[in-house]
């Protein structure tokens, strides 16, 4: 893997390769080992053009622990807020001499351009752009999902996700789309018609407009956050309605079957598209996600900066 | 317009085939066609041999930038592209700053374009103040200025406001000028990115839907056809904005229509790439617009070619694709595109291209002097063009201020050789004659 741009870049032995990898990783963590070397040396940007405390303190943490050097650029509070342009922050990483760029922007393709306009030359890492993708996210899902549901073995073949809420504007429920097809999932999308994009029909997903009818044959639910910013845009009445038709409430949670877990990649609206209940109910394993993120991120940084050179 | 300074020497062009049809030689004098025949010779001899003669070309769409944005073009520099791409005429759309919605800016553009002295620069004039969708643009003293505006557009907006569209198709009727509507709903587009589609969904960009342009292409030809206005469409780019057009006409409605060379040539799927290259509004369409906009041009329905040449400095391009500009350069290669599209592809012949791009939007541009058959008598405004040499795009041989081509690296079918204006060559050999 020379970047991880989306997660359709990803073979699915690749995928399995990652969360063999981070599997490895977090039982290492979790023997106490500390900080493990492969990654000294080694310089990691975290390039963050918008807020994103958890994704940025994830990647850090993946870092440090695998020995790297961090840098990490906010754009808020750099020459990007004076005006400089994405090109000149490249051109000032590469003469910095980082050897990868964890970068989050809100422009769809930003991270595609940073990889290929020969602005730099290391490896590129999408920590989440605009509305296209944003494949850790999907990666670390997809290891919770084989840790909970196959064992932690292979891949994710048979197993049933549902994803609700926000399609049109998520870029974990693209990259979760591609990642969860590539591992042999079958994937639900259930939203209101005003937030599905589209051509969704195309993605291969079976599409309701029903929660209800979507629970019970569930593995997993995913819940997507529901953006302020969506409320006055008509794409619903108001929240309580949204609350109503597509909100993970008890009342729902109690249909799914026994096994199937709770998950949402934060930060929750809690009251909105999952209930309080439900967030803190034994099913969910939103703080797990957190957890395996560190680890799933430490997998991709140590793949892509071939940490067996150094 | 016609009280230049006549080119004082005799041009002939050898061995060239008028609209692809039989070889002649044609000879120009004091700034007209004054003979056709075999083994003619003048003070300045263009070979014609393996080319193609059209009477040259009309472009109703041109961003000259200037005044205002000259860092991205001036109507010299825009002129010269313009020659290179054999016209002979260009209408310089209003948007630039101060926007032409004053006779004095439009004067301003007007006798810029004479000064380069290289195609005639025809000024569009704004229809409302500012661009700005709200109050009328003094439309009467454009159209009475020395600049003779006929051609009224608030392009790269949308004149939305139905009685606003309403009053201004109403009022140029007074000076025979046209309404030329940049078609596009502004609720349904806003913040948008790209065609609204399949790919739009995949790659996280904020849609443009072909509704947005049909539903306002819909609203205006029946406004039109109730006011008893004339009508002209921008930048036409979706299937069902071809199927509207064409049940305009059938209607009888006074509706004409245009496209430009990268919709004919483009899908959505270069936009894969994320490179801002490809940004550019209306959006680059499916494959199935692409098909609809090529046979509405075939059969008339669209009536033109318009470059929609839109320069930009590097800098707005070299970027993310949210941040760039929309627009991409066009007037030197639009010959070529139309060929590789319409002519290689066996849709149209030489006749219907120089009615599309020479005849008909001189017409609709009231452009004295332009789009005349080449005969004796005519004005001798030619374009000489090779249609089966391939050229490589170098965009860093561009006459053009900006390099936004998104040809760039493609080999393309066809040299422009040779563009004489008025009896003066502006262009020989395909380089710009000094």
């Amino acid at each position: 893997m020379k970047h991880l741009l989306s997660a359709a870049d990803l073979t699915r032995e690749e995928a399995i390769t990652v969360l063999d990898t981070a599997a490895q990783l977090a039982a290492a963590a979790e023997q106490g080992v500390g900080k493990l070397p492969p990654l000294r040396g080694r310089t990691v940007v975290n390039l963050f053009f918008e807020d994103s405390t958890r994704t940025r303190m994830s990647f850090e943490a993946a870092a440090k622990r695998l020995s790297a050097d961090v840098i990490n650029f906010s754009a808020k509070n750099s020459s990007v807020s004076k005006g400089e342009s994405l090109k000149d922050t490249a051109l000032t990483l590469e003469a910095m001499g980082a050897d990868a760029v964890v970068i989050r922007h809100n422009s769809s393709g930003a991270p595609h351009r940073l990889a290929n306009a020969g602005w730099i030359s290391g490896g590129v890492i999408n920590a989440g752009d605009g509305t296209h993708e944003h494949p850790t996210q999907a990666l670390l899902d997809a290891y919770t999902l084989r840790r909970h549901l196959c064992a932690d073995q292979a891949d994710l073949a048979g197993v049933n996700v549902t994803i609700v809420g926000d399609i049109l504007h998520s870029r974990v429920a693209r990259s979760n789309v591609l990642l969860l097809h590539i591992l042999g999932a079958k994937v639900k999308l259930v939203a209101p018609p005003t937030l599905l994009p589209i051509g969704v029909e195309t993605w291969g997903c079976e599409i309701s407009y029903d929660l209800d009818d979507s629970i019970a044959g569930s593995d997993a639910v995913m819940m997507l956050r529901v953006q302020k910013e969506r409320m006055n845009q008509s794409y619903f009445p108001n929240a309580h309605e949204y609350s109503f038709r597509y909100g993970l409430t008890k009342a729902r949670m109690n249909k799914m079957a026994q096994h199937a877990i709770v998950m949402h990649p934060g930060p929750m609206n809690r009251g909105m598209e999952i209930s309080a209940d439900v967030a803190d109910s034994a099913r969910s394993v939103v703080v797990e996600q957190v957890a395996n993120g560190v680890s799933v991120r430490m997998a991709v940084l140590y793949l892509i900066l071939g940490g067996a050179e150094s | 317009m016609g009280n230049e300074i006549v080119f004082e020497k005799s041009v002939v062009i050898k061995n060239v085939k008028i609209l692809g049809k039989e070889t002649t030689d044609i000879l120009i004098k004091a700034g007209h066609i004054t003979e056709l025949g075999s083994n003619l010779s003048g003070d300045i001899v263009i070979d014609g041999s393996d080319c193609v003669a059209l009477p040259g070309l009309v472009d109703l769409h041109t961003h000259l930038r200037e005044p205002g944005r000259e860092d991205a073009e001036t109507i010299l520099s825009g002129s010269r592209a313009a020659a290179m791409g054999g016209f002979t005429a260009v209408h310089a759309m209003a948007n630039t700053n101060p926007v032409a919605d004053t006779a004095g800016v439009v004067e301003q553009v007007w006798r810029l374009g004479k000064e380069a002295g290289l195609v005639d620069v025809r000024p569009v004039g704004a229809v409302t103040k500012g661009l700005d969708g709200i109050a009328l643009a003094e439309l009467g003293a454009m159209a009475d200025s020395a600049a003779g505006v006929r051609v009224f557009s608030d392009d790269g907006k949308c004149v939305h406001d139905a009685a606003l569209m309403r009053r201004a198709l109403e009022y140029v009727k007074a000076f025979d000028g046209v309404v030329a509507q940049h078609a596009q709903e502004p609720r349904l587009t806003d913040g948008a990115q790209m065609n609204e589609g399949e790919l739009s969904g995949k790659l996280g960009l904020a849609g443009w839907p072909a509704v947005a342009e049909e539903a306002i292409i819909a609203r205006d030809v029946l406004l039109a056809e109730h006011v008893g206005s004339r009508l002209h469409v921008c930048h036409l780019s979706t299937a069902g904005s071809v199927e509207i057009i064409r049940w305009a006409k059938s209607r009888g409605i006074n509706v004409t229509a245009e496209v430009t060379p990268h919709h004919l040539f483009f899908t959505d799927e270069v936009v894969t790439s994320y490179d801002p290259i490809y940004k550019v509004n209306p959006p680059l369409r499916t494959a199935k617009d692409v098909a609809a906009v090529r046979a509405g041009l075939a059969d008339g329905t669209i009536d033109i070619v318009a470059t929609d040449h839109a320069p930009h400095p590097a800098e707005d391009k070299d970027c993310e694709w949210t941040s760039a500009a929309f627009g991409m350069t066009g007037l030197e290669s639009a010959l070529a595109i139309v060929n590789a599209t319409m002519i290689k592809t066996g849709l149209m012949d030489w006749a219907a291209v120089a009615d599309r791009m020479s005849i008909n939007p001189a017409r609709i541009g009231k452009v004295l002097d332009q789009g005349q058959p080449l005969k004796v008598g005519s004005p001798a405004n030619i374009v000489v063009f090779n249609p089966n040499i391939e050229i490589k795009v170098d965009p860093k041989a561009t006459q053009s201020g900006s390099r936004n081509t998104p040809y760039r690296e493609l080999t393309l079918p066809g040299q422009v050789v040779a563009t004489v204006f008025r009896g003066k060559p502006t262009v020989v050999n395909g380089m710009l004659a000094n």
